[in-house]
């Protein structure tokens, strides 16, 4: 399979749903070129409304088509939108309940030649936070493609984390995703790895190689962070006994964080957290060295994997 | 511009009075709210209400009615009481605003009160929702009007002058904003806080059309929105000088009454005071 980035999976799928359903607008704070939909924009011109560098009021405007009767999609880059347009989406997206989907783009460290100040690494903490709000981390270009129609036909405020980079390939074309419904990558029974986004691929590589010391690993792909697959989890807690999570992101707050709930109120069971340790990161000519400078390589998830299984009893 | 006969005006004017009388017992009886921006927008909220907006109250989602999204959100007793005076609701609710079962909240919320456009109550929202809003009037050829009632304190947020620039952009006609110029905020006047002045020329170099006229002259409300109405290129914004606190005399132009409820006593000459307003105006 050809390795596309993540916005571009997204950003062609966007385009090719606005000719499904007509009620679609896209909205975007002069990044469409960056976020890709451009492509959107190129064949609707009169549904797509570019609203200059102002997230917060990108939000808002969006919130206006929605209570309009429109499915807008606005984009930016999620730090800012995380960040900057937070009391928008917080008052008038969440609290509001008005049916809008945030697409954020630049997950993680994916932005990784323009630094920490692009770099967003607690969004998916902040997002989970916030009541009304459904939270998903595609893990590949095609993932993100099905997401598309999939948040466009649910009502309500939705926030779809994109990565900019290639990650590694996942899922071929017909892959299907249900919101709030994790997916078994790989069954096991010695420990369970839960990935999201771009580590669900790193996931599957670290499986192989603890396969080849003799461990038989599961692999669980959450991509919906909110609402989280409690079942699935606990199913596998009781099955495997060890859990480790691997997430670009910090471990407070997000994929690490939900599970944590999960177990510690349900099932207590040995857990070891991959990702971000509490520390900003730093500008990389490239996202994979990035990444495995801050926690997130696949010897972390094996070595997470080892530990988890360790302490079980 | 339409012809506004004395008799409308003198009615509308009593509605404002209605507006204010039960705004300062709502605000009364919860011992919560805020009376100076309720009263100083009463006169500009019964001409949307009663008279400019073509509504529905028994049909809240009538798909051609206009849109009032109150921006600034701590009015909401003035809001509340113009919604259960044009029967969006029963009038007998008001008593329970801000009570934990009571489809009231302390600031406006879409999803529990018939009427209410958008949820506010933190400040700078309105322009930029209703811009949306009247983005999508424009695409699916409907006729309705947006309307956004702000306060003076709101034109400090950065995301209000964003949403001017985006109006400006797609010429939205469709689009009026109103800002009670009542000069107060909660620490003190405005024009000591954060000045706006020139707010007049700031909201034109925007390009938008801008009325400047007396907030409390019925007359001048109501040609305002008529003009609104004849411009077809730009967004409208009305800047309607008020006083806070309008009707009740130790309120007026005070901070002090931005967000307090008055007592016993003060209540019945705020209801006395009024009511002779109503009489003489």
């Amino acid at each position: 399979m050809a390795e596309i980035s993540m916005r571009e999976g997204y950003g062609r799928a966007l385009a090719a749903y606005g000719a499904v359903n007509p009620n679609i607008v896209v909205l975007d704070v002069d990044t469409s070129a960056s976020t890709l939909t451009h492509f959107f924009a190129k064949q609707y011109p009169e549904r797509f409304f570019n609203i200059g560098i102002a997230e917060p009021c990108m939000i808002d405007v969006a919130v206006g088509l929605a209570l309009g009767g429109k499915v807008p999609f606005a984009n930016g880059f999620s730090a800012l939108l995380a960040l900057r347009a937070l009391e928008q989406i917080r008052t008038c997206v969440a609290y509001a309940r008005t049916n809008v989907k945030i697409a954020a783009s630049y997950a993680g460290v994916s932005d990784f030649k323009d630094g920490p100040t692009h770099h967003s690494i607690m969004d998916i903490a902040i997002m989970r936070a916030m009541p009304e709000m459904t939270v998903i981390v595609p893990a590949d270009a095609n993932e993100a493609s099905a997401w598309v129609p999939v948040i466009a036909e649910y009502d309500g405020p939705v926030y779809l984390r994109i990565s900019r980079a290639a990650t590694l390939p996942v899922h071929d074309s017909s892959v299907t995703v249900a919101i709030g419904k994790g997916i078994t990558l790989r069954d096991g029974g010695d420990v369970t790895i839960i990935a999201v986004g771009s580590m669900v691929g790193r996931s599957l590589l670290a499986a192989d190689r603890l396969a080849a010391r003799g461990l038989d690993v599961r692999v669980l792909e959450m991509h919906t962070l909110k609402p989280i697959d409690t079942q699935l989890i606990l199913k596998a807690a009781a099955e495997t006994g060890a859990i480790v999570t691997a997430e670009e992101h910090t471990i407070l707050g997000g994929l690490g964080g939900a599970v944590a709930e999960v177990l510690s109120l349900h099932r207590p069971t040995p857990l070891e957290m991959v990702g971000i340790h509490d520390t900003f990161t730093r500008t990389a000519p490239a996202p994979e060295p990035l990444m495995d400078a801050f926690c997130m390589s696949v010897e972390d998830i094996i070595g997470g994997a080892e530990r988890a299984i360790q302490r079980k009893r | 511009m339409y012809f506004h006969p004395d008799s409308q005006i003198i009615e509308l004017q009593e509605r404002a009075r209605d507006l204010r009388l039960d705004s300062v017992e709502m605000i009364y009886r919860r011992q919560a709210g805020h009376p100076g921006g309720s009263l100083s927008a009463a006169d500009i909220v019964a001409a949307l209400f009663f008279h400019k907006m073509r509504i529905d109250p028994h049909n809240p989602e009538w798909p051609e009615r206009d849109r009032f999204i109150m921006s600034k959100g701590h009015a909401s007793a003035l809001l509340y009481a113009a919604l259960a005076q044009c029967g969006y609701f029963p009038r007998e609710d008001l008593q329970h605003w801000g009570e934990l079962d009571c489809h009231l909240q302390g600031h406006p919320d879409r999803l529990k009160t018939p009427g209410v456009e958008m949820t506010a109550g933190l400040l700078g929202h309105g322009v930029a929702i209703g811009i949306g809003i009247a983005l999508t009037a424009r695409m699916d050829g409907r006729p309705f009007h947006t309307y956004v009632l702000m306060g003076d304190g709101e034109c400090q947020g950065g995301i209000v002058w964003e949403g001017a620039m985006v109006a400006a952009k797609y010429r939205l006609a469709n689009l009026t904003a109103i800002v009670d110029y009542n000069d107060v905020q909660l620490d003190g006047a405005v024009h000591d806080i954060l000045p706006l002045e020139p707010l007049v020329d700031k909201w034109r170099a925007c390009n938008w059309a801008v009325i400047e006229i007396n907030g409390h002259d019925m007359r001048q409300i109501l040609q305002a929105l008529d003009t609104a109405d004849e411009i077809h290129d730009r967004p409208t914004m009305i800047i309607a000088r008020t006083t806070k606190g309008k009707g009740v005399s130790y309120m007026e132009n005070k901070s002090y009454w931005h967000g307090v409820a008055p007592n016993d006593a003060q209540l019945a000459q705020a209801v006395a005071e009024i009511k002779g307003a109503g009489r003489h105006g």
